[in-house]
């Protein structure tokens, strides 16, 4: 097999020009992935800034203004301009060759939706230069964000590169729903969808249910601005809830548009390296779709603190709580998989068991802020900020690097080396639970989030200082990641095609596949073909 | 199992006009959330909605608006250039239509800025009014492709550029209802 990357080695990828007119949907996945890299490497470093910040009481390394500016684009990148990109990258470059297909259905438009991402991120960084970022947190709820208090032109770039960006986006998860609901294999019915494929599809449809919501809401945002408008402006009637609930409404759905194509990465990994078939692949698959539905009916449980009233209150609360249903049911879907498995420990699998112990920690806090009493005492608190990071960096990045190792052989052609590998996942985990755990009792003391600093006889100084040393130790991990991945392209061991002994139809391609995909697909008769070519004694029954 | 292999497909969905449906219900959930906004502004705008809406005026640029969702279906079924251009001509004469009423409303001083009314009356007629403008662009581009290639245009893209027009037209119904219907009625 070729030794170099043919999506480097080929023409169309050998130039920038080249890159610029691709509409090969694994080049195009590799843009999306560099983007995601990139933003995800900016918002890290906003992180950093912010945890110096806060490593000692009374620290003035930045001025509030900037704090404020800080915490707002790492957020708005990290939710919808680093790790979207991220998931929908691979799930450009996987899902074609996953259900057997040449492309996906409208190569052209795959362009336009991520060169219209880009171009949103790039609007919203470039306030930092045109005047200040948004300060107005990541969901900058009116009347903060309005003309008024927020006077700077940073909030509207915020509107008009989330605006763009989320156009993006939406051609994207219409392309990638149309593809997998149209061009599988001959014989790869739906109920035989690889589980990545499943959640992408669910995550598809989660894209075009909520993201136009927040294109309603940053409308109403531009016009009250702009326009001179009052939507949210209460002293002419306008109401500032209605904001708050239009952005949850896309909100929540977005936390799942995050974690669903992670819990499709992991649900491909495990069964592979435990040697079996997934435990109740149809439990998984329908869990997905329960959580899809159950994700646009608990969007107020973020507003319990605003004073809603006693039936919406108590409605929110049961439905946060139902959605732990169908995610738990995919917790003993994995580990069922693993139990009575031949195990193998390589760093897909550490990544995607990492990813279940620390999802199962931010999943349980979720449900405890489900509780509304809870709720109303930690709202606004760190131990917010830490039950997100351990579902969206403990869950959703763990499962993205779990992904990273498993399919990195099949993009480029060569394994990543596994001793950095190790290195990196332990530094990971020792730093994601250094950096957010101290969070869940600091925000327990009353240690609001977004805060700039705090007196010394608080006594959080301590804990904040071990939160800053873990959040290098990320930054230490991240490091050891970009340096495997650089050695293993000059220099990595040649992966061939089928480098893991797995089971679905992008491993009996070349690695890296060529522009084609596929020059013979086998016969897909059960959810693992790869597998069934391999073993004809032991075929799957259908 | 197998039986169930060997059973000739059923004519497979057309990938465009798939895309265009879910293109459709994204598009659908974003006036969803106007249309909300706009309910949940009513009470304080009704009296001035009552004082300045003009419904018999626009009533009537409404019936052409929908007279053209029959007009494109013919124009669709017979791949007919001219029953297109009958289509344009009742989207523009709506537009122009929605173009006087705002002036009207200019001239008594309402506008985006002016009161809660005006930010939401003319958020979700204005979203509208240009989504009937990207219709009308999209069958002029239909029009005019039609007449120059000449091996025309395939059955799909009429079928595409027709759902998208019927769109635009019941969207109107819901808009016209809620802001027209529901401050008179």
């Amino acid at each position: 097999m070729s030794a170099v990357p043919l999506w480097v080695a080929r023409p169309a990828g050998a130039s920038a020009a080249g890159w610029l007119r691709t509409v090969d949907h694994k080049e195009i996945g590799v843009l999306y992935i560099g983007m995601g890299v990139a933003l995800f490497a900016l918002g890290g470093i906003e992180s950093l800034v912010m945890r110096a910040q806060l490593a000692t009481p009374n620290a003035r390394l930045v001025d509030p203004e900037l704090y404020d500016q800080l915490f707002t684009v790492h957020g708005v990148t990290m939710m919808l301009l680093a790790v979207v990109p991220l998931l929908v990258g691979f799930a450009n470059y996987l899902v074609p060759l996953m259900i057997g297909a040449p492309d996906v259905a409208y190569p052209r438009l795959n362009a336009l939706s991520f060169w219209l991402s880009l171009v949103g991120a790039i609007v919203v960084y470039f306030s930092w230069i045109a005047g200040g970022a948004p300060d107005a947190g990541w969901f900058s709820y009116p009347p903060l964000a309005e003309r008024a208090f927020a006077p700077g032109p940073g909030v509207d770039y915020y509107i008009l590169g989330l605006a763009v960006n989320g156009a993006g986006t939406i051609i994207g998860a219409i392309n990638l729903a149309v593809t997998i609901l149209l061009m599988r294999a001959p014989g790869l019915r739906i109920s035989r969808l690889p589980l990545f494929v499943w959640m992408t599809l669910v995550t598809s449809f989660l894209i075009l249910g909520a993201y136009p919501a927040l294109s309603g809401g940053l409308v109403m945002l531009f016009v009250d601005r702009q326009l001179g408008g009052h939507f949210f402006d209460p002293t002419a009637g306008g109401q500032p809830l209605l904001w708050q609930h239009v952005f949850w409404f896309f909100g929540h759905p977005e936390v799942y548009i995050l974690v669903l194509p992670a819990m499709g990465m992991v649900s491909e990994v495990i069964p592979v390296f435990s040697g079996k078939p997934i435990f109740g692949y149809r439990f998984v698959a329908a869990s997905s779709v329960a959580i899809g539905f159950l994700s646009f009916s608990v969007w107020a449980h973020h507003m319990f603190a605003v004073g809603l009233n006693e039936f919406e209150t108590l409605l929110f609360s049961v439905t946060s709580m139902l959605i732990a249903i169908p995610t738990g049911v995919k917790i003993f879907n994995w580990t069922a998989t693993m139990i009575g498995g031949r195990i193998r420990l390589l760093t897909p699998m550490l990544f995607a068991i990492g990813f279940i112990a620390m999802f199962v920690i931010g999943g349980l806090t979720g449900v405890s802020l489900a509780v509304v009493p809870l709720d109303l005492q930690t709202t606004d608190t760190y131990y917010v900020v830490g039950h997100l990071h351990y579902v969206l960096f403990g869950g959703t990045m763990l499962g993205v690097f779990a992904g990273a190792y498993y399919w990195f052989p099949k993009m480029t052609g060569r394994l990543l080396s596994e001793r950095l590998g190790r290195w990196h996942f332990w530094t990971a985990f020792v730093g994601l639970n250094l950096t957010f755990l101290p969070m869940h009792w600091l925000g327990v003391q009353g240690m609001a989030r977004r805060m700039w600093t705090y007196a010394a006889d608080t006594g959080w100084g301590p804990w904040n200082f071990v939160e800053t040393a873990g959040a290098f130790v990320l930054a230490v991990s991240m490091a050891i990641f970009a340096l495997n991945v650089v050695r293993s392209l000059r220099g990595g061991a040649i992966a061939g095609d089928d480098p893991w002994d797995a089971f679905t139809l992008e491993w009996t391609t070349t690695s890296p596949p060529p522009p084609e995909n596929f020059r013979t697909l086998p016969a897909v008769t059960s959810r693992r073909p790869l597998w069934d070519r391999k073993h004809p004694e032991m075929r799957d029954a259908s | 199992m197998i039986a169930r292999e060997a059973r000739p497909a059923a004519p497979a969905l057309d990938r465009t006009i798939l895309g265009m449906f879910l293109f459709i219900a994204s598009e659908a959930i974003f006036f969803l959330s106007v249309v909300v906004a706009y309910l949940a502004s009513r009470e304080p705008g009704l009296a001035d909605a009552r004082a300045n809406l003009d419904l018999g005026r626009t009533a009537i640029f409404s019936v052409a608006l929908f007279s053209s969702s029959a007009t494109v279906a013919v124009a669709n079924a017979r791949r007919d250039v001219r029953w297109l251009g009958a289509t344009m001509l009742l989207g523009a004469i709506f537009l122009v239509g929605q173009g006087s009423e705002y002036a009207r409303l200019a001239t008594i001083g309402i506008g985006p800025s002016s009161a809660l009314f005006g930010t939401t009356f003319f958020t979700l007629t204005g979203l509208h009014g240009a989504h009937v403008l990207v219709g009308l662009i999209a069958l002029a581009a239909l029009a005019a492709a039609t007449t120059r290639r000449t091996r025309g245009v395939g059955p799909i893209t009429w079928e595409a550029v027709s759902l998208y027009w019927h769109f635009v037209d019941a969207v109107w119904v819901v808009v016209f209802s809620v802001v027209y219907l529901g401050t008179f009625l």
